[in-house]
């Protein structure tokens, strides 16, 4: 049986979607083990335990993990891979999961594949790559494989409660982790109460054509139970917060459902979104680049299209 | 590589030529590799030469004895983002070139240029792109650091370097907007948030064509061919198949009713 070590990044009270799909996945490949990547309480790794953890790897001194960048989060991660003897590591493949990856596999002497969509029993991994104009099969070569997973590939597994003994953590040195950045202060994200846009089922974006109002695309996003998301153009107008841009520099979503309002549909949006089920687009101008990808198109005024399609979701689920 | 107050500063930033995104990409159908024709330099670099210049000039640029060189690695056409960098401000070009590099995946390639880095030698800041914009894995800035062993500072939206030659930096995290710190040298990546790139003038291009650009193979380098290229990568592509491109769905003019289309919408894909 192979042994997966899934790196958790920030340990919760109830495991995220993401992280229970990254269980899943390593579940369907052998044996789970989890490395927590800061402190986790005992609710926190019963959660993941109920996830499918079999057994959890931390530092001997978190606070470390917290106060400097990425390099500590490294060396825990390969003492886990050494400790476990592991087969693969699956990480999320957000921008502190690519990093980590990227160093512990230079340490590793091993490879990295980021943006899996799918990792089969060989350990033969699919992913999209040119913004999602070819599917490709790779796998790495040397070493264990360092694969980081986009959120909303895999069914996540169901959380229960086990009932069962939650195992203990074995703790790791760290040692010397090498020059790294001091994290002097950390500001969170304001809880917008809405899904984390990564890992939405219903995501509804707003560009430049929102003039400034956010109003519209946050109640049809609410009437949906959507995150919300957003061009470069209107996060740079500081319309909305820069966490919800989409796009090649923003966030890379793949939603059941996205709709785009007064968005145009530049290249780099479409590098973010184009990979969802389905797509709906409004927008003023017929000629709009979006219209040539979206499953339904209307060509309108967003302040009256959404706040109608708002309404009327509300009517029906009375 | 202690410095003094206020001292001219050697920075050194990576430029990548890559397939335009304007246009259709390919890969070719023998061995997976990416159509490099029609190539310009990666969108993504541009911020990180102007997060480069910007540093040199808080510190007097050329005039007051700072540097800033340009490096790339790839094939003969890659010569050009480094002149596209020396067009913007940058003050030398270095460009690896070798037949056996074709092939190499973040790994190798982070191997090459660090080992290129350390051969040039006395950087006090190492410049990125937050990713480049054909592969995207975003995983050189970081391997990069752990190769030199230089404190990482990446996806940096926001840079400054003070006197006492310390970076604060801003980056948006998965937890929140962290405030970083660290003396130099550092490897530092910036986002498309950092600045906005200058374009280069006309007298930027007259000055480039004077500038120098030093070609460097594996062997100056001293890296064995069998450490590089597709034996020396821990990765290996198995098979590419183009995705059918999405194509335009129904498309209806409001009439005063299409909020309800789209609700209708929604109900028969079975979303709501
Ligand atoms: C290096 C780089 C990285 C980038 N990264 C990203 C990225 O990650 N994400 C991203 O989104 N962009 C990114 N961009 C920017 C991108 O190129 C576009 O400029 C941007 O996406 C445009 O945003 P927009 O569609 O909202 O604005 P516009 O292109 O101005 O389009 C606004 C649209 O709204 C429509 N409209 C106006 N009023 C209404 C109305 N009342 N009702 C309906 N429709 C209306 C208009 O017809 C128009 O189509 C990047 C650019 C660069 C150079």
């Amino acid at each position: 049986m192979l042994k997966i070590l899934v790196y958790i990044h920030a340990p919760a009270q109830t495991p995220t979607k993401g992280q229970r799909e990254l269980l899943a996945l390593a579940a369907s490949l052998g044996e789970a083990a989890v490395v927590l990547g800061d402190n986790a309480d005992d609710a926190a790794r019963a959660g993941l335990h109920g996830a499918g953890a079999t057994a959890f790897y931390g530092a001997v001194t978190p606070e470390q993990l917290r106060g400097e960048l990425i390099a500590p989060a490294v060396s825990l991660l390969v003492a886990a891979v050494r400790a476990a003897g592991a087969d693969a590591v699956l990480l999320p493949n957000t921008m502190e999961g690519r990093e980590i990856a990227a160093r512990a596999a230079v340490r590793l002497d091993s490879g990295v594949i980021t943006d899996a969509v799918a990792v089969d029993q060989e350990l033969n991994v699919t992913k999209s790559v040119l913004a999602g104009s070819y599917t490709v099969r790779a796998r790495i070569t040397r070493g264990p494989a360092l694969i980081t997973l986009k959120a909303n590939s895999v069914q996540p597994a169901e959380a229960q409660d086990s009932g069962a003994q939650v195992p203990p953590v074995q703790t790791l040195e760290l040692g010397e982790s090498g020059p790294a950045a001091r994290i002097t202060a950390t500001a969170p994200h304001i809880a917008s109460g809405r899904p984390e846009l990564s890992e939405a089922r219903f995501v509804v974006a707003g560009g430049r054509g929102v003039d400034g109002d956010f109003g519209p695309v946050e109640d049809l996003a609410d009437a949906l139970g959507a995150a919300v998301g957003a061009s470069r153009a209107a996060t740079d107008a500081g319309w909305i917060d820069h966490s919800a841009q989409v796009g090649q520099t923003g966030v890379t979503v793949s939603p059941q459902l996205y709709i785009s309002a007064g968005i145009s549909g530049a290249i780099q949006q479409k590098a973010g979104m184009q990979s969802a089920k389905y797509i709906v687009a409004i927008n003023k101008d017929p000629d709009a680049p979006i219209f040539e990808i979206a499953d339904l198109g209307i060509i309108g005024d967003l302040a009256s299209v959404l706040p109608q399609a708002a309404a009327e979701i509300r009517r029906r689920q009375g | 590589m202690s410095q003094k107050t206020g001292t001219p500063l050697n920075i050194l930033v990576l430029v990548k030529h890559v397939p335009d995104v304007q246009f259709e990409r390919h890969l070719l159908p023998n061995g997976h590799r990416l159509d490099r024709q029609d190539s310009v330099l990666s969108e993504l670099d541009e911020y990180a030469i102007e997060a480069a210049l910007a540093l040199a000039e808080s510190r007097g640029g050329e005039k007051g004895g700072n540097h800033v060189t340009a490096l790339t690695m790839g094939p003969a056409g890659a010569a050009n983002a480094v002149k596209k960098s020396l067009q913007m401000g940058a003050s030398a070009g270095v460009h690896i070139s070798d037949a056996a590099l074709e092939g190499s995946d973040a790994g190798a390639t982070s191997l090459v240029l660090a080992t290129a880095i350390k051969h040039l030698g006395g950087f006090d800041v190492v410049l990125t792109g937050m990713a480049s914009t054909d592969a995207e894995t975003s995983l050189v800035p970081a391997q990069l650091a752990e190769r030199l062993g230089l404190a990482q500072l990446t996806n940096l939206s926001a840079v400054e370097l003070d006197d006492a030659n310390i970076i604060t930096a801003t980056r948006m995290g998965e937890d929140g907007a962290q405030t970083l710190s660290a003396p130099l040298p550092v490897l530092i990546s910036v986002t498309d948030q950092a600045n906005e790139p200058r374009y280069p003038n006309f007298r930027g291009i007259l000055a480039a064509k004077k500038k120098k650009i030093t070609t460097l193979s594996l062997a100056e380098l001293g890296i064995e061919a069998s450490t590089v290229g597709t034996a020396g990568s821990g990765t290996r592509v198995l098979d590419a198949a183009p995705h059918e491109p999405r194509s335009a769905g129904e498309i209806i003019t409001d009439s005063g009713q299409a909020g309800l289309a789209l609700v209708d919408f929604l109900a028969d894909a079975k979303l709501i």
